[in-house]
């Protein structure tokens, strides 16, 4: 269907693209002729930095799709999306054109207000967490002393918009949904945090800067083999988080059809796609910075290191996290949806447990100043 | 800031029991079931050793240590001994309760222990940072504790009654702290005592401050017009846990009535002497009067508790050392003859059938002479005849308030205590003039029996030779 | 009026509009959610006071968990609130005079005069290098180490009691046993049993 529409407006498709071409090219001269000005007003400057971490995130969302449905088809032996544009590659445009023009049906005595809003909320903290997101050392929004707990804090806040959207559309799925959502969401949470004070405790600090910069020597030096246990509860946590497989009981499409978001569509229901791969992106990310070194190249400290020192920092840090976000479509490929107890037990009774111990074992390795991470 | 272990080593009771709940939490979590009473004897271990640590340092220096939040001194050691005993008590009652009933889990004993912490840093508190965190670890616990039967609605009742008016009281108590932090500037009493010393013009703040903490005060201790909570608690819990609320949280709302209002707001006494004369005249006058109009037994005897949180008060009234001391003598005592009469209910009580209306007891004398006599004492001892502990209690505390010259209030005491003798005294005709309702022999464990009986003996020996006691606690506040 | 005042009066009157609304919408969940909304509001006003380690924990630990779990109970129960409001006009006359009365007492006995900003210290800007985070801990962990613990003590009763006064087993109740689920070998389920192809009668 979408192809065929692509085919019929491939002119205005290109004419559309030249133009928007054009426009971007003539900002950013613009930019550039006025670059003291812009960077002498704090407001429009700082609009601007947001806008060059949202633009990329979101084009980074769709591709994310794409790259899911290829990477998911190729281990399933399939091909995946190869009709829209050579090898597919205008599959994620053509899905939000789609999705943009298609009609937001309310539900009937769904409550319109929240309705509304819940999708908003679900964005809105996914895209604010990136504010403190250091790219490199140097390529950060704002450099706050506790960006690690304003991330924890913002990703919390997510559920509401999980928890308000299954509640307003006042249907016994998406209500299902939300619940199961909610509370598999504030289980998870607990593992996840106890995880972070384990990073931190290793960091010394609450600064992801000063995180990733107290991983520096060798891909040995990174976190994740200190902490490895934590590692692996924060990354399976986050996957949780996220609701993705296998834990997406809050959508579990067999069960309760699609759970929270079951009565959405358009626009509103792109924002919950957006939301969620944002999500992804973000722990991904996360999970890159905190124990697999940020920006740090893998080569540190090793003989390879003079031959990649051309490589940018920022480089390390997105493939790092394209690695990440490998794990997540690959878990989705691999595992059967887990059963809900299973998931609560598996939080309360396994992920708990493991952080707690390993708190006290990393306090103490702290304390003798086992080296060379703890020295 | 450096600790030296010294200062750690004055907090030894607290962190003994601190370890030992948690030890038993974990230990009850797996093997209570394999192990009969397993939680049980720890805790009573636990509070054996803790009341032998505390005894020890019965004199031992008075010292603030803890950046200013935990004090030691000889009341402490000794209010901190009387708890343990009578828990340890306690815990022995509530094994019984539990073989003729089967409604406790083996978390009473943990929730005890750690109802017991928070009266240790009640007593021990020297900030009201402190003060208003173990008050409310100690109320935690016991919430819990009066919920524990949740399938009877008296007991959901109860527990809802008593969180929802706890956290009222806690309220209250905090808004008057804030209210004295706002206008002295510190948490820590002493620098509050320090900070009245000096002539200020904020003495109207203090005093609105001061109403606030009294209002709470009044809450927790359960004085008139801050008692609607007591009977429907004390009715509702379990017998096990009434006896617990009914008995050791006395010492400690005494404990905290002592560091806020004498330590902290000592300069302070002319306002709040008022404020207490009005709780305990109230006190005793509902206290008495609405006891005889009571069925239930234990209703009756939470009623009886608020007429002895007004005698309590009296000593505090006096604001004179021998004031304080009376006062601490009849919390202890008060709390002994408390288990007593509640461990009186469960001794009565057998698999399915509760014992806790007064018709129960009667002709208890044909049923067991000893323990109707028991019985006998302990009414005596909380109706204050002679020569039981009772009588002392309240012949001391009469005594300070005399020599502050305020006779009215003795008086007014005495002629309360008379009418409230009738309703002891007819537990008494009850038991030894009424046909028995029932002849069903008393079924209860050896230790219960034994218990009950030391508790009774106690109390008569400890009016016989009331000396030993009195002087400790005139000693220790010395 | 600088940008920080604007801020804060934006805050504070979002903060009063929320908490007000609190008490007084009909739908216990937008009440729930209007509470949401005070407690970030609530936040932000912390972060005008450079307490933005208290600001981001009312988040985290308010918004993010216990609200959440506010919101689960109360959709669950789907409270019906018309019976609690019963009398609410007949009671709100004498409500409001009480009301007046407290207020009043209290504007006599504490008002500014006593709290006001001429009296109390206007607090210092904290210089650049200050982390909020780091003389908390240190406090927290030096002269407050005491109630710190006790508080946590309290937090692990709360616990106790959560799990003792909802945990029963109930013999109705059907559960696995992980444990057993997964100790299960492929010959407890299945025999694999070796026979001749049987001749076509």
């Amino acid at each position: 269907m979408a192809h065929a529409l692509i085919e019929k407006y491939k002119g205005h498709l290109l004419a559309t693209a030249l133009t928007a071409g054009v426009l971007g090219l003539l900002v950013l001269w613009l930019g550039y002729q006025y670059r003291d000005f812009i960077t002498g007003n704090v407001l429009l400057y700082t609009l601007l930095k947001i806008i060059a971490i949202l633009v990329p995130l979101l084009l980074a969302v769709a591709y994310l799709t794409y790259a899911e449905r290829k990477i998911i088809g190729y281990m399933q032996v399939r091909i995946g999306p190869n009709r829209v544009g050579p090898r597919g590659w205008l599959q994620p445009i053509a899905d939000a054109m789609k999705l943009l023009f298609k009609e937001i049906i309310f539900p009937t005595n769904a409550n319109r207000f929240l309705f509304v809003v819940a999708p908003m909320l679900s964005i809105a903290p996914a895209l604010a967490a990136w504010a403190v997101f250091p790219f490199t050392d140097t390529l950060v929004l704002a450099n706050i002393d506790a960006s690690l707990l304003y991330i924890l804090a913002l990703t919390s806040v997510g559920v509401y918009g999980v928890i308000i959207a299954g509640w307003a559309s006042n249907s016994k799925y998406a209500f299902l949904g939300a619940m199961r959502s909610a509370a598999q969401i504030v289980s998870y949470e607990i593992a996840m945090g106890f995880a972070l004070v384990g990073v931190l405790i290793a960091g010394g600090s609450l600064n992801l800067v000063e995180i990733v910069e107290a991983q520096q020597g060798s891909f040995l030096h990174w976190f994740w083999l200190p902490l490895f246990p934590l590692f692996l509860v924060y990354f399976i946590s986050g996957v949780a988080e996220t609701n993705r497989a296998p834990f997406d009981v809050a959508e579990g499409e067999s069960e309760i059809v699609a759970g929270f978001h079951v009565e959405y569509s358009g626009m509103a229901f792109a924002v919950f796609f957006l939301a969620e791969y944002a999500n992804m992106i973000l722990i991904a990310a996360l999970a890159a910075l905190m124990f697999l070194g940020g920006w740090l190249s893998p080569f540190e400290g090793t003989w390879f290191e003079a031959w990649f020192a051309w490589v940018p920092a920022i480089f390390w840090m997105l493939a790092k996290t394209a690695l990440m976000l490998l794990f997540f479509l690959w878990f989705r490929a691999t595992f059967p949806r887990y059963r809900y107890d299973q998931i609560m037990r598996l939080g309360w009774k396994v992920f708990i447990p493991i952080t707690i111990v390993w708190l006290v074992v990393e306090a103490a390795a702290v304390m003798a100043g086992i080296g060379p991470w703890f020295v | 800031m450096t600790m030296p272990l010294s200062d750690f080593l004055l907090l030894s009771p607290e962190i003994f029991v601190l370890i030992m709940a948690c030890a038993i939490l974990v230990v009850e979590a797996f093997v209570g079931k394999r192990i009969a009473d397993i939680s049980y004897t720890l805790s009573q271990l636990t509070l054996l050793v803790a009341a032998v640590i505390s005894w020890n340092m019965l004199d031992t220096a008075h010292a603030v240590v803890m950046g200013g939040t935990f004090v030691h001194d000889p009341m402490a050691a000794l209010l901190k001994v009387a708890v343990f005993l009578i828990v340890i008590g306690a815990f022995v009652y509530a094994r019984g309760f539990n073989t003729s009933s089967g409604k406790l889990t083996g978390e009473y004993y943990v929730l005890g222990l750690f109802a017991v912490l928070g009266m240790m840093v009640m007593i021990s508190a020297h900030s009201l940072l402190t003060i208003y965190l173990g008050l409310e670890l100690l109320s935690l616990s016991l919430y819990a504790m009066v919920a524990t039967d949740r399938d009877s609605g008296n007991g959901s009742e109860a527990a809802m009654k008593y969180f929802v008016l706890g956290a009222l009281a806690s309220g209250m108590l905090l808004y008057g702290m804030s209210m004295l932090y706002g206008a002295t500037g510190t948490l820590d009493l002493g620098g509050i005592a320090s900070a009245l010393a000096e002539p200020g013009e904020n003495s109207l703040i203090l005093v609105f401050g001061l109403c606030f903490v009294v209002v709470g005060l009044a809450f927790k201790f359960g004085a008139v017009p801050f008692h609607m909570w007591v009977p429907d608690v004390y009715d509702g819990a379990p017998t096990a846990v009434t006896l617990f609320i009914g008995s050791a949280p006395k010492i400690a709302a005494f404990a905290m009535t002592m560091r806020l209002l004498v330590e902290s707001l000592g300069s302070l006494s002319v306002d709040w002497q008022g404020m207490l004369i009005i709780l305990a005249v109230l006190s005793l006058a509902l206290g008495n009067i609405v006891a005889i109009a009571q069925t239930s037994m234990k209703r009756m005897l939470a009623y009886s508790t608020i007429s002895h949180v007004g005698f309590l008060l009296l000593g505090l009234i006096a604001n004179t050392s021998a004031g304080y001391s009376a006062a601490m003598f009849y919390a202890i005592t008060y709390a002994l003859m408390a288990i007593g009469g509640f461990a009186m209910i469960i001794l009565l009580s057998r698999a399915g059938f509760e014992a806790d209306k007064l018709d129960d007891f009667k002709g208890l004398n044909d049923r067991s002479p000893w323990f109707a006599f028991m019985m006998l004492i302990l009414m005596f001892s909380m109706a204050g005849v002679p020569p039981t502990v009772g009588f002392y209690a309240k012949l001391s505390v009469l005594q300070a308030v005399v020599d502050v010259h305020m006779v009215w209030l003795a008086v007014v005491a005495v002629a309360f205590s008379i009418i409230g003798a009738f309703y002891y005294i007819r537990v008494v005709k009850l038991m030894y003039f009424d046909e028995a309702v029932s002849d069903a022999p008393l079924e209860t464990s050896t230790d219960m029996q034994i218990a009950v009986s030391v508790n009774g003996l106690l109390v008569l020996a400890l009016g016989l030779f009331p000396g030993g006691l009195l002087t400790l606690c005139i000693q220790v506040l010395g | 009026m600088d940008f920080e005042r604007i801020l804060f009066f934006l805050f504070a009157t979002v903060l009063i509009y929320a908490a007000g609304r609190v008490i007084t919408v009909r739908n216990p969940i937008h009440a729930a959610l209007h509470l949401v909304l005070a407690f970030f509001t609530c936040a932000a006003l912390w972060l005008l006071l450079e307490a933005e380690f208290l600001a981001i924990t009312l988040v985290l630990v308010y918004v993010g968990a216990v609200m959440v779990l506010f919101l689960f109970v109360v959709m669950m129960l789907d409270i019906n609130t018309s019976p609690l409001r019963e009398g609410f006009i007949r009671y709100l006359p004498l409500g409001l005079g009480v009301a007046f009365v407290i207020v009043s007492e209290m504007y006599l006995v504490v008002r500014a005069r006593n709290f006001g900003a001429d009296v109390i210290a206007i607090p210092e800007r904290h210089p650049e290098g200050y982390s909020n985070v780091k003389e908390l801990g240190n406090v927290l962990y030096t002269d407050y180490v005491y109630p710190f613990e006790i508080a946590a003590v309290i937090l692990l009763v709360a616990i106790i009691a959560a799990i003792a006064l909802t945990m029963r087993k109930r013999p109705e109740t059907k559960y696995q046993n992980p444990a057993q689920q997964v100790a299960v070998k492929a010959k407890d389920r299945v025999r694999i049993v070796e026979m001749k192809a049987e001749e076509k009668q």
